[in-house]
């Protein structure tokens, strides 16, 4: 999950007392005007879980209240990246006399915690990465907890910046970075004022999505990533479903075995319709998972695709089965089953539809696509 | 127990939460197989039996008496770290997670206990490990010959669903399996695919290599980089060629941002490294006939 800048300073940084700009939450153009007001001279930047908000125009300098309604219903009611704007940030503006790069992440590699520090900051990681590789300063964390302010001055050594002060913040973000369940904090840009204060200009805040049971608090504030009504309708019921924009829909178990579904439908000239999964714990719930399939009108037909490890396919199938008979749909659907329950799996499909699995998915796939052209 | 993560029928296995259905229902079929199954752990029914097994409190009370080369977790996600920390700190060399959703934060603890106790983990977030007639740890259908068959060729799944599609796949076409290693869905998980290659490399059962990757991540590129220096061919699935960018595809670990983790990325770098890459499963067998061929290493035996 991800915060929204301005959720992410308020709920991560502040706590920890990283300095940042005095700023508002706002929800509409009346009361950015109000923010105004109180502050004076501002920037107005749109909520959004995606980057390049200033190239997008969702970043916009006001001086008066009127100017900040304006500017703010404009940003409302933008579209930047795959998402509507969801909120603005207030901030009063500062005098900004250096911009550095500040973030600590996981490293999925080295199986621990990464640090990073440039002095070049403001533009994208990624960016720096290629084109000054050398101006990025890393510190690999592997005990968890045991990142100090010692580590950190090393790592600092022989920049030209305030070592003492950046080390400091970076010991507190790490702080945060562990009592908050974070797979990513990153301060870009993190500026130097002309008046010497060290402040977050931005923040990012990812969420690990399995410790949302334990920081309820981020995980209530984070930003919307946009379902689908159908979308959001899988989420509720604990399943992995995707739409997209084909026509032949998928019911497969287990990640892997789900995307190679979608694959195999492109590869052999298809279009898939959606990614749904019920593999793992999930196994149970067949009759939910097609209905939502099913939901989508531009399903022409539908693969159902089970190689059952640990998720058992005679009970995918009969819940398949269930759900046929209570949403009787038009559809013409094409199986393969292996693997855990197969003999029983095989055995209701046939009863219950009439047809014989086909032996390979690939069959299957090709019988579905050629029904929809 | 030195060829962890492949697991060998010698290999005393433990199983953490063996008393809850799952655990009962997958021990039940590990023994069937011929698992040496030594245990099961459960604070809570210390001192008795099940299956015919003895419980024990903690996997520290269990090594007092056995040896213990394998540990087993069915262990629901909040209680994960302290299962494994239980295991590691006890001494027991392999551990295989088989849990989904462990909090990221308490798997940096637990790897970083790992690696300083010197214990090798598999997962989190896998279905585990089969060596076909001889034994499995997991929640793979180790004990359904029609899928899994003794044979030469090594098998690597991020996934458990398709690493059994392809083990049916393969025995079909009349390639037994030396060993599947069943490395997890996650983006953090403790044997990496390169890891397993090297496992595999090393093995004198294996002849040739399957790997199945996933989009996502840096792992398929990295073994890429070892797969270079192999003698033994190597054909490769990668999942996920459809997938939309930006989208967690089931697994946590399966989702790309820009090119970090694509399709095209990791298919790139297998092939560079002289990888056979397919487009289906059912093109593995095909591809694998005729690297086994060309290469002439193959014994089907």
């Amino acid at each position: 999950m991800i915060l929204n800048e301005g959720d992410a300073k308020k709920l991560v940084l502040a706590p920890a007392g990283i300095g940042m700009l005095q700023g508002e939450i706002c929800a509409t153009a009346a009361q950015a005007a109000a923010a105004v007001t109180r502050l004076g001279r501002c920037v107005i930047k749109a909520q959004v879980p995606a980057g390049k908000r200033g190239k997008a125009g969702g970043i916009k300098l006001v001086s008066t209240a009127a100017e900040a309604e304006k500017v703010a219903a404009d940003i409302l009611a933008m579209r930047i990246g795959d998402y509507a704007v969801q909120g603005l940030l207030v901030e009063q503006c500062a005098a900004i006399a250096k911009e550095y790069y500040a973030a600590v992440l996981h490293a999925p590699v080295e199986r621990a915690t990464l640090i990073l520090f440039s002095a070049e900051g403001g533009m994208d990681i990624e960016e720096l990465a290629a084109t000054k590789p050398d101006a990025i300063r890393r510190f690999i964390v592997r005990m968890p907890g045991s990142f100090s302010a010692e580590d950190a001055m090393s790592m600092l050594a022989g920049l030209d910046v305030d070592i003492a002060g950046i080390s400091d913040l970076l010991v507190k973000l790490y702080k945060r970075y562990r009592q908050t369940d974070a797979e990513l904090i990153e301060i870009n840009p993190l500026a130097v004022l002309e008046d010497g204060r060290l402040l977050a200009l931005d923040c990012k805040f990812i969420l690990d999505d399995a410790a949302t049971y334990r920081q309820s608090e981020l995980a209530a504030a984070a930003a919307s990533e946009e379902p689908t009504v159908l979308e959001a309708k899988g989420a509720a019921q604990g399943l992995k479903f995707i739409e997209l924009p084909g026509n032949v829909g998928i019911l497969a178990n287990g990640a892997g075995l789900t995307m190679t579904t979608m694959d195999v439908v492109q590869h052999l000239g298809g279009k898939p319709a959606n990614f749904m999964e019920i593999g793992g714990d999930a196994y149970t719930k067949g009759e939910a998972a097609l209905a939502l399939v099913l939901a989508n009108p531009h399903v022409k037909s539908l693969v159902v695709n089970f190689c059952g490890a640990f998720a058992r396919t005679d009970v995918m199938a009969k819940g398949v089965a269930d759900a046929w008979k209570v949403l009787q749909p038009d559809v013409p659907v094409f199986f393969s089953v292996h693997g855990t329950g197969e003999d029983e799996a095989v055995a209701l499909i046939e009863k219950e539809f009439g047809v014989t699995p086909f032996d390979f998915m690939e069959d299957a796939v090709q019988a579905a696509i050629a029904v929809t052209k | 127990m030195s060829d962890f993560p492949i697991i060998r029928r010698t290999d005393r296995v433990l199983v953490q939460g063996m008393t809850g259905g799952q655990g009962t229902f997958w021990t039940e079929k590990m023994i069937e197989c011929g698992t040496s199954v030594m245990g099961g752990v459960n604070p809570k029914r210390a001192g008795s039996s099940h299956l015919g097994l003895p419980i024990f409190g903690s996997v520290a009370e269990a090594v007092k008496t056995e040896r213990v080369d394998v540990s087993l977790m069915f262990i629901p996600p909040t209680l994960a770290k302290d299962a494994a920390l239980d295991a590691i700190t006890a001494g027991v060399r392999g551990i295989v997670i088989l849990t989904e959703h462990i909090p990221s934060h308490d798997v940096l603890e637990i790897f970083a206990a790992a690696a300083h106790h010197g214990t090798k983990i598999v997962g989190p977030n896998t279905a585990g490990l089969v060596t076909p007639g001889a034994a499995f740890a997991g929640i793979m259908p180790g004990h359904n010959s029609n899928i899994f068959k003794p044979g030469r060729t090594g098998v690597i799944s991020r996934s458990g669903s398709l690493g059994t599609l392809i083990c049916l796949n393969l025995t079909r076409a009349g390639f037994g399996q030396s060993s599947f290693i069943g490395i997890g869905g996650d983006p953090m998980i403790g044997t990496t695919t390169k890891d397993a290659l090297v496992a595999l490399d090393h093995d004198p059962n294996t002849d040739a290599v399957v790997l199945v990757g996933e989009i996502g991540g840096g792992m398929e590129e990295e073994a890429a980089r070892y797969a270079a220096t192999m003698h033994k061919p190597i054909v490769a699935f990668i999942a996920g060629r459809a997938a939309p960018p930006g989208k967690r595809m089931g697994h946590a670990g399966a989702i790309t941002a820009g090119d970090a983790g694509s399709y095209a990325g990791k298919r790139k770098a297998l092939e560079d490294a002289g990888v056979i890459v397919v487009d289906t499963p059912r093109d593995i067998a095909t591809a694998l006939a005729h690297a086994t061929k060309r290469k002439g290493a193959y014994n089907t035996a």
